[in-house]
């Protein structure tokens, strides 16, 4: 938790302003999306506007009082994320999402499982690449056959 | 005796071989996850629901319930050994349990938390047995008026008990309400928050907001924090067994925190995690020997994780009877019945007694297998604390992004996997809590309806909701819950004790 540490300059937790102000965001769309929804005529006593209102009041609310914390937190210390890391985690999350339609499961999941792991430290990708198809093919196979659940195909999956 | 007859009806249900399996997986598969840090109950529960749809629906919740079970267990394991709590609701038991475990006696800590959560999860579950149906009797005249102040309760108390702060724990809450929002309003058939994505109008999927906000979002803020993550393993010395001495010193302990942990987990007062809490404080000022304390005294380990256990059976008092969670692996089984089209609350006890009773009986005899398997595969356990964290991660992401892939085969799934991942990062970068989000978005679209349901019975009369003495009193305790941090903090000039987050 952010120790309030009283400094003479007092700076505001920048980190506080941008949530803040995401949360106004939010409580826009929501309060702009009831606007569009109260014009529209409904049959019962309440209609679908009435929920989302009350939604965008709280949200807008909480924008103010996280405004408010970050002023008077002040500075915070937090450790440093260190983005190449995290780069990778994430090109793995992407790259399954391009792969998944034209090369099927296997393949842009592997692609995850050696992303990841890379992320983590531990390479070489290419190892783990084909480590990851072949596990999930394996998972692919169980699932075609013993669940009848249906995984995107690619030219591997299409062999068997 | 109705209860006894109708219990025993149920024990028959658990006893059923298949459902014994059922039971048996959920058990292994709960300590698995609860041992293995990144992955909790609440996740697997999650992961599941996909592969299970097609299976019988008495066998599946069994088996959630011996997940959420086994998750507790494996929990305490990996507190002990690894001083990095697998679950929230043991952060308390690292703090005496790994002192043991370094002072070489990691064997009687394992086991005066493993009898303890035996000893605390059948007291604790007979307590349900008991109480479920006087509970069912009372919800039966509750109105919607009287729901909708039940869930607010549950709003005000996940916030308020998760989290460094009630602000943030709100700002969780409201996050998840605005994603309850999406999706075609089923009332008027008007699509709210869609923005023209047809995938969208069927709403959020919890389960892909659960596994996005736990799996990924966790994944991402282990794999950011980089070297600064690193654990060490204490082995497992010397004998697993009690002495006398430890049993002395652990059976009031268990019974405290049994007594501390069903109440507080059966009000709907969110979570397992304040008990333990609670628990620990009270064992520090019981003990004879009060500076064993912080350097491993056995009754630090004992009282919370009984509390633990019971609180995790109190939990399923709101859920059964009323189909209020009031922790994230309680929203997730909410969601585990509703794919069956069963939605768990008064009604459920009177169209469904079998499985009902054949869940809250399997509950027992998941204790017994948990007790038995747990000392003896304590090495198991272990080892799979030794998976090298590269392979565990990309493993977990293989399953999260599979189970997504399993119940909806859309790249807009997936996509939203993604970004509800980044916003698990960015809430836990910033200290929000978890958990709300997950409740918010499965009992927002509930309070809605009973919100205008009781409105249309008044006629849009709004004072409907402040006129049943019951709601008045729900309304009462919320405030409670919200200002209560805060009326602390003016009386005693000191910063009130806050639970800890995820499960």
């Amino acid at each position: 938790m952010s120790d309030p540490t009283p400094t003479s300059a007092r700076r505001p937790d920048k980190a506080g302003f941008v949530i803040a102000f995401g949360l106004a965001a939010l409580a826009l769309v929501v309060g702009w999306d009831a606007w569009r929804l109260a014009s529209v005529n409904a049959h019962s006593a309440v209609g679908p506007a009435a929920f989302p209102t009350i939604i965008a009041a709280g949200l807008a609310a909480l924008a103010v009082a996280t405004a408010v914390e970050a002023l008077r937190a002040g500075p915070v210390d937090r450790p440093r994320d260190e983005m190449g890391p995290m780069a990778w985690v994430l090109a793995g999350l992407v790259g399954q999402i391009a792969l998944l339609p034209f090369l099927g499961f296997s393949i842009a999941t592997g692609w995850l499982f050696a992303a990841t792991a890379k992320g983590f430290g531990r390479g070489p990708v290419w190892a783990h690449f084909l480590a990851g198809t072949v596990m999930c093919f394996i998972i692919y196979v169980i699932f075609a056959k013993g669940l009848q659940l249906s995984l995107p195909a690619g030219p591997i999956e299409r062999l068997i | 005796m109705d209860t006894f007859a109708a219990l025993s009806q149920g024990l028959m249900v658990a006893l059923q071989p298949i459902n014994l399996l059922f039971a048996f997986v959920g058990v292994m598969l709960g300590t698995a996850v609860g041992v293995l840090p990144g992955i909790g109950p609440a996740l697997t529960v999650a992961l599941l629901l996909p592969i299970t749809f097609k299976l019988d629906p008495a066998g599946s919740l069994i088996m959630f319930a011996g997940i959420y079970y086994g998750g507790m267990y494996g929990g305490s394991t990996a507190s002990i050994l690894l001083n990095t709590p697998g679950e929230s609701s043991s952060i308390v038991t690292a703090l005496e349990g790994n002192k043991m475990a370094r002072a070489g006696r990691g064997g009687p800590a394992l086991a005066t938390a493993a009898i303890g959560s035996f000893v605390a999860g059948t007291i604790a579950t007979i307590g349900l047995a008991l109480v479920a149906p006087t509970v069912v009797d009372i919800a039966i005249s509750f109105g919607p008026e009287d729901y909708f102040a039940l869930m607010v309760l549950a709003f005000t108390t996940v916030s308020a008990a998760f989290g460094s702060s009630v602000t943030r724990g709100l700002t969780s809450l409201f996050i998840g309400l605005s994603l309850g929002l999406i999706g075609i309003d089923l009332q008027s058939g008007q699509a709210r928050l869609s923005f023209g994505i047809p995938d969208l109008l069927d709403g959020v999927e919890v389960t892909t907001l659960a596994v996005a906000l736990f799996a990924i979002g966790e994944t991402l803020s282990v794999v950011a924090a980089g070297s600064r993550a690193d654990e060490i393993i204490e082995p497992v010395k010397g004998s697993v067994f009690m002495n006398r001495e430890d049993w002395k010193r652990s059976w009031k302990p268990w019974l405290r925190g049994t007594v501390l942990g069903f109440p507080i987990g059966a009000m709907p007062a969110g979570g397992a995690e304040i008990p333990t809490f609670l628990s620990y404080a009270l064992e520090k000022r019981l003990c004879r020997k009060p500076d064993e304390f912080g350097n491993g005294a056995i009754e630090g380990v004992a009282g919370p994780e009984a509390a633990n256990n019971a609180a995790a059976a109190g939990v399923l008092v709101p859920l059964l009877t009323l189909g209020l969670p009031t922790s994230a692996t309680a929203a997730i089984m909410l969601a585990g019945f509703q794919q069956y089209g069963l939605n768990p609350g008064p009604l459920l006890f009177v169209s469904n007694p079998d499985l009902v009773w054949g869940l809250i009986a399997s509950l027992f005899i998941a204790n017994g297998m948990l007790l038995i398997l747990n000392l003896p595969l304590v090495g198991l356990w272990v080892r799979l604390l030794a998976i090298p964290r590269p392979w565990l991660y990309g493993g977990i992401l293989v399953f999260a992004t599979l189970g997504t892939l399993g119940a909806n085969p859309s790249l807009v799934e997936l996509g939203m996997l993604l970004i509800f991942g980044l916003l698990g990062y960015v809430l836990r970068r910033y200290d929000y809590p978890i958990a709300p989000v997950v409740v918010g978005l499965i009992l927002g679209p509930l309070a809605e309806q009973q919100l205008r349901r009781a409105l249309a019975i008044s006629v849009g009369d709004p004072t409907v909701l402040f006129q049943s003495p019951i709601a008045l009193a729900l309304y009462a305790l919320s405030a409670l819950a919200l200002f209560g941090p805060l009326l602390f903090f003016l009386i005693t000039g000191r910063k009130a004790p806050v639970g800890g987050d995820e499960d």
